[in-house]
C-alpha cells in the first residue's frame, strides 16, 4: 500500500516537473506580452546556463545588461545544457514571432531544421560563444572567440619574455574542448620548433585547480627544475601557484617560475596586479555588444561585412596591467 | 605450525591493504629510491615545511581517511554506500564560505569566527547525512539510490547557497587547515586525521556503536529481536558519514581558501568505497575493520601519487583504479576462495605423496 502511494506521488511528481521543464522556463522570463511590444525589438535568446563558469555567469550578465527595453529590446532568456531542450526553447521562440534568434549551442549538431523553421517564418539567427554545423546561409552572423589565437598571443608573450631556456608544466583543461585544443596546439607547435622549449609536463587537470595542485606537486617532489607553468584557464594557475607557495617556489615578475593564466577572473587579474603571477589572456564573454551592432545595421537596412566575427581579444601582462584593466576586463 | 601463523597472517582485515601498500613502495623503491626522501624546506610565508613524495601522500590522503571511517560504518550497517559524499562536500563547503565571507564573494575580512562557520558546516553536512539516513532507514530505498538525490542536485544547491558566487577568503589563517600552521613543519591535516582517528576509536572502544552497527549489518531482523533499534543504527551512520563529510570539507574549501562547485571533491565518492573495499571489508555490510579501510585510503592515494610521477594522464587514473577493483572483487568472490582453500588443502597433500 505504502508503495503504491509512494510510487503515484512520485510520479505524479515526475510529470509536474516535466511539464515545468517544457513550457514555462522560457514564457516565464518573458518581461512583456507581445501585444505591447511596441517599437521593441523582440529578441529570443538561448544561452548555456550561467552556473556553469565564471564565463558564462558573465557572458549572461553582459547580454542581460544590454537587452533590456531602454535599449529597445524585448528579450527572452532560456538556459539549458542540453541540446534538445535548446531545441525545444527555439521553437517556443519561433512560435512567439521573435524578431532575432540568438543561439549559443550546447552541441554543434543538430540544428538544421529548426533553423530552417526560423528562417520560413523570418526570423533571423545570430550565433554567438559557439558555432554549430549548419549551413551558413541559415544563419545572419556568428560571433565567436579564437581559441587558437587565444594560446598564440600567450605563447608569443612568453616567447618575448627571453628567458634562457624554457621549461614548462603544460596544465591542460578537459582534454578534446575547444579551449584545450587551441591554447596547448600554439604550445606544442613552439615546444616542437625550438632547441631551448621543454616541456617537464603535460597533463589534464580538467579544469580543477585540486588536481592541478596535485600535478605540480608530483614535479616538485621528483625535484625536476622549470620555471614556466602554463595553465589553461586561471583555476587551475591557482592550484599550482598554492603548490609553489608550499613548497617555497618563488613566483611572479621577476621571480623563479613565471605563473600563465586564462580567462581574465577578476581575482586572477589581482594576482597579476600584485605581480605574482606572470600573465593572464582573455577569453571575451562580452558578446553583447557585437550583437547589437549586427541588429542595429539589419534593421537600418544594411549588410554585414563579414559573416562570422572574431573578437578582439587581450593578453594582460603583469608589469603594465592596471587597475582599470583589473575593473573592465575582469569577470 | 609455520602454516597456522600464515594463515592467522593472510586472513587478518589488514592483509590486503597492507600487502598493497608494501607492493606499491617496493615498486617505487625499484624504479626511483629517492621516492622516499623527505627534505626540510622553507615555504613562501617563511616557515619550515616538510615535503617530499610521502608527506604529499600523508597530506592529500587526509579527505579519503576522514571520509573512509563514516564510509565504513554506512557500509557495514546499511550493506550499501553513500555516492552523494562529493556532492555533500560541496554543500558543507559552500555554507562554511556562506558564513565566513557574509554572502559577500570578496569581502575584506572574514565576517564570522572560523569556528562558527566549521560548526555551522557540520550541521548541514549532518543535515545532508540525515537527509539520506532517512530515506535508507525508515523508507528503505537501497543506499545508492536515496542517495543519488544528492549527488545529483548537491552541486546546484552549494552553487545556490552562494548565489553562484564564488567567494575566496581573505584570511590567511583559514589556509592553516589545508596548509601548515606557521612553525610546525608537517601538514595541518595530519593532525586533523589524527584527531578524526583518536575520536572514533574512543567511540568504538566506549560505546555499543560498533557490535550494533555489525549486528544490523549481518542480520537486521534478529538484530531487532535483540533489543537494536535497526532504523536508528543506520539514520545514525549516515549522520556520522555527514560529519565526516564537514571535516573534509573543511580541508578541501581551506586548500585553495575557495571553492569551485562544479570540481570540489570530484569523484571522491569512489575512492572512498574503494577504500572500505581495499580494507577486506564486505560491501554487502556486516563485519568491519575501521583500521584497514583508513589504510585502504592512503593505498589509494599512494597509488594516485605514484600514477602521477609515472606521468600517467590523469584522466585516465580511474582506468587503473578500475584494475584495482577487478582484482579486489575477484579475490573477494566465493567461487575464487572456494577454489584457493581448496589448493592450500590439496598442497601438504601432495607433499606428504612425495614425501
Amino acid at each position: 500500500m505504502m508503495r503504491k502511494v509512494l510510487s503515484i506521488v512520485m510520479a505524479s511528481a515526475m510529470t509536474l516537473g516535466l511539464v515545468a521543464c517544457g513550457s514555462t522556463a522560457p514564457a516565464s522570463t518573458t518581461t512583456e506580452a507581445p501585444a505591447s511590444s511596441g517599437g521593441l525589438i523582440k529578441v529570443g535568446i538561448i544561452n548555456n546556463d550561467p552556473n556553469e563558469s565564471g564565463y558564462r555567469t558573465a557572458n549572461d550578465a553582459d547580454l542581460k545588461a544590454k537587452f533590456t527595453k531602454e535599449n529597445g529590446y524585448d528579450a527572452s532568456f532560456a538556459y539549458s545544457l542540453k541540446n534538445d531542450e535548446q531545441i525545444q526553447y527555439a521553437q517556443t521562440f519561433i512560435q512567439d514571432e521573435v524578431d532575432y534568434l540568438l543561439l549559443s549551442a550546447a552541441d554543434t549538431a543538430g540544428w538544421d531544421s529548426v533553423l530552417k523553421d526560423a528562417q520560413a517564418a523570418g526570423i533571423k539567427v545570430i550565433l554567438f560563444d559557439r558555432t554549430i554545423d549548419a549551413d551558413p546561409s541559415l544563419y545572419e552572423a556568428s560571433i565567436v572567440s579564437d581559441m587558437a589565437k587565444e594560446g598564440q598571443t600567450a605563447v608569443d608573450w612568453l616567447a618575448g619574455q627571453n628567458l634562457s631556456e624554457y621549461n614548462v608544466i603544460h596544465i591542460q583543461g578537459v582534454m578534446g574542448s575547444a579551449a584545450q585544443q587551441g591554447r596547448s596546439g600554439a604550445l606544442d607547435t613552439k615546444v616542437a620548433a625550438e632547441a631551448n622549449w621543454n616541456i617537464v609536463k603535460q597533463q589534464t587537470a580538467e579544469w580543477n585547480a585540486e588536481k592541478a595542485q596535485q600535478i605540480v606537486q608530483s614535479v616538485i617532489d621528483s625535484n625536476t627544475p622549470f620555471n614556466v607553468i602554463y595553465a589553461e584557464n586561471d583555476d587551475m594557475a591557482k592550484g599550482a601557484v598554492a603548490a609553489l607557495d608550499a613548497a617555497g617556489i618563488s613566483h611572479g615578475v621577476g621571480k623563479d617560475v613565471v605563473v600563465m593564466g586564462f580567462d581574465c577572473n577578476k581575482w586572477a587579474l589581482e594576482e597579476l596586479l600584485n605581480q605574482n603571477w606572470n600573465y593572464d589572456g582573455q577569453c571575451n564573454p562580452f558578446q553583447a555588444s557585437y550583437i547589437d551592432d549586427i541588429i542595429k545595421t539589419l534593421e537600418s537596412g544594411g549588410t554585414l561585412s563579414q559573416k562570422t566575427i572574431i573578437m578582439d581579444e587581450k593578453g594582460f601582462d603583469a608589469t603594465t596591467i592596471t587597475q582599470q584593466d583589473v575593473d573592465t576586463y575582469g569577470i | 605450525m609455520n602454516k597456522q601463523i600464515l594463515k592467522k597472517i593472510t586472513s587478518n582485515q589488514l592483509f590486503i591493504p597492507l600487502m598493497a601498500l608494501i607492493l606499491l613502495a617496493v615498486i617505487n623503491l625499484i624504479n626511483d629510491p629517492g621516492f622516499f626522501k623527505v627534505t626540510v624546506g622553507t615555504n613562501n610565508a617563511g616557515n619550515p615545511v616538510l615535503s617530499g613524495y610521502l608527506i604529499t601522500i600523508l597530506d592529500y590522503g587526509s579527505e579519503l581517511a576522514i571520509l573512509a571511517i563514516g564510509m565504513t560504518l554506512v557500509t557495514a550497517a546499511s550493506g550499501g554506500q553513500d555516492i552523494s559524499v562529493g556532492a555533500t562536500i560541496a554543500i558543507a563547503g559552500s555554507a562554511m564560505l556562506r558564513i565566513l565571507c557574509g554572502g559577500n564573494s570578496r569581502p575584506e575580512t572574514i565576517q564570522a569566527p572560523i569556528i562558527v562557520a566549521f560548526l555551522v558546516a557540520c550541521i548541514v553536512g549532518m543535515l545532508c547525512g540525515a537527509f539520506n539516513g532517512m530515506l535508507v532507514a525508515i523508507f528503505k530505498i537501497q543506499p545508492m539510490i536515496a542517495t543519488l538525490i544528492l549527488f545529483t542536485a548537491g552541486r546546484s544547491i552549494a552553487a545556490w547557497i552562494n548565489n553562484n558566487e564564488l567567494p575566496i577568503v581573505p584570511d590567511p589563517k583559514f589556509a592553516y587547515f589545508g596548509g601548515f600552521i606557521p612553525g610546525i613543519p608537517i601538514p595541518t591535516t595530519v593532525f586533523i586525521v589524527i584527531a578524526c582517528i583518536i575520536v572514533i576509536a574512543i567511540v568504538l572502544k566506549l560505546t555499543n556503536l560498533g557490535l550494533y552497527t555489525q549486528a544490523v549489518g549481518i542480520n537486521e531482523n534478529s538484530s531487532r529481536l535483540n533489543g537494536i533499534n535497526p532504523i536508528f543504527i543506520k539514520f545514525l551512520t549516515f549522520v556520522i558519514l555527514g560529519l565526516c563529510v564537514a571535516v573534509a570539507a573543511l580541508i578541501k574549501v581551506s586548500r585553495l581558501s575557495t571553492i569551485n562547485y562544479s570540481v570540489i571533491a570530484k569523484d571522491i565518492e569512489m575512492d572512498a568505497i574503494l577504500a572500505v573495499a581495499l580494507g577486506g571489508n564486505a560491501l554487502s555490510g556486516g563485519k568491519f575493520n575501521m583500521w584497514a579501510s583508513i589504510l585502504g585510503a592512503y593505498v589509494i592515494q599512494f597509488l594516485t601519487t605514484t600514477l602521477y610521477k609515472f606521468n600517467v594522464q590523469s584522466d585516465a587514473l580511474a582506468a587503473y583504479k578500475a584494475v584495482v577493483v577487478i582484482l579486489l572483487v575477484i579475490f573477494s568472490a566465493p567461487t575464487v576462495r572456494d577454489y584457493m582453500a581448496k589448493l592450500s588443502k590439496q598442497l601438504p597433500v601432495t607433499r606428504k605423496e612425495a614425501a
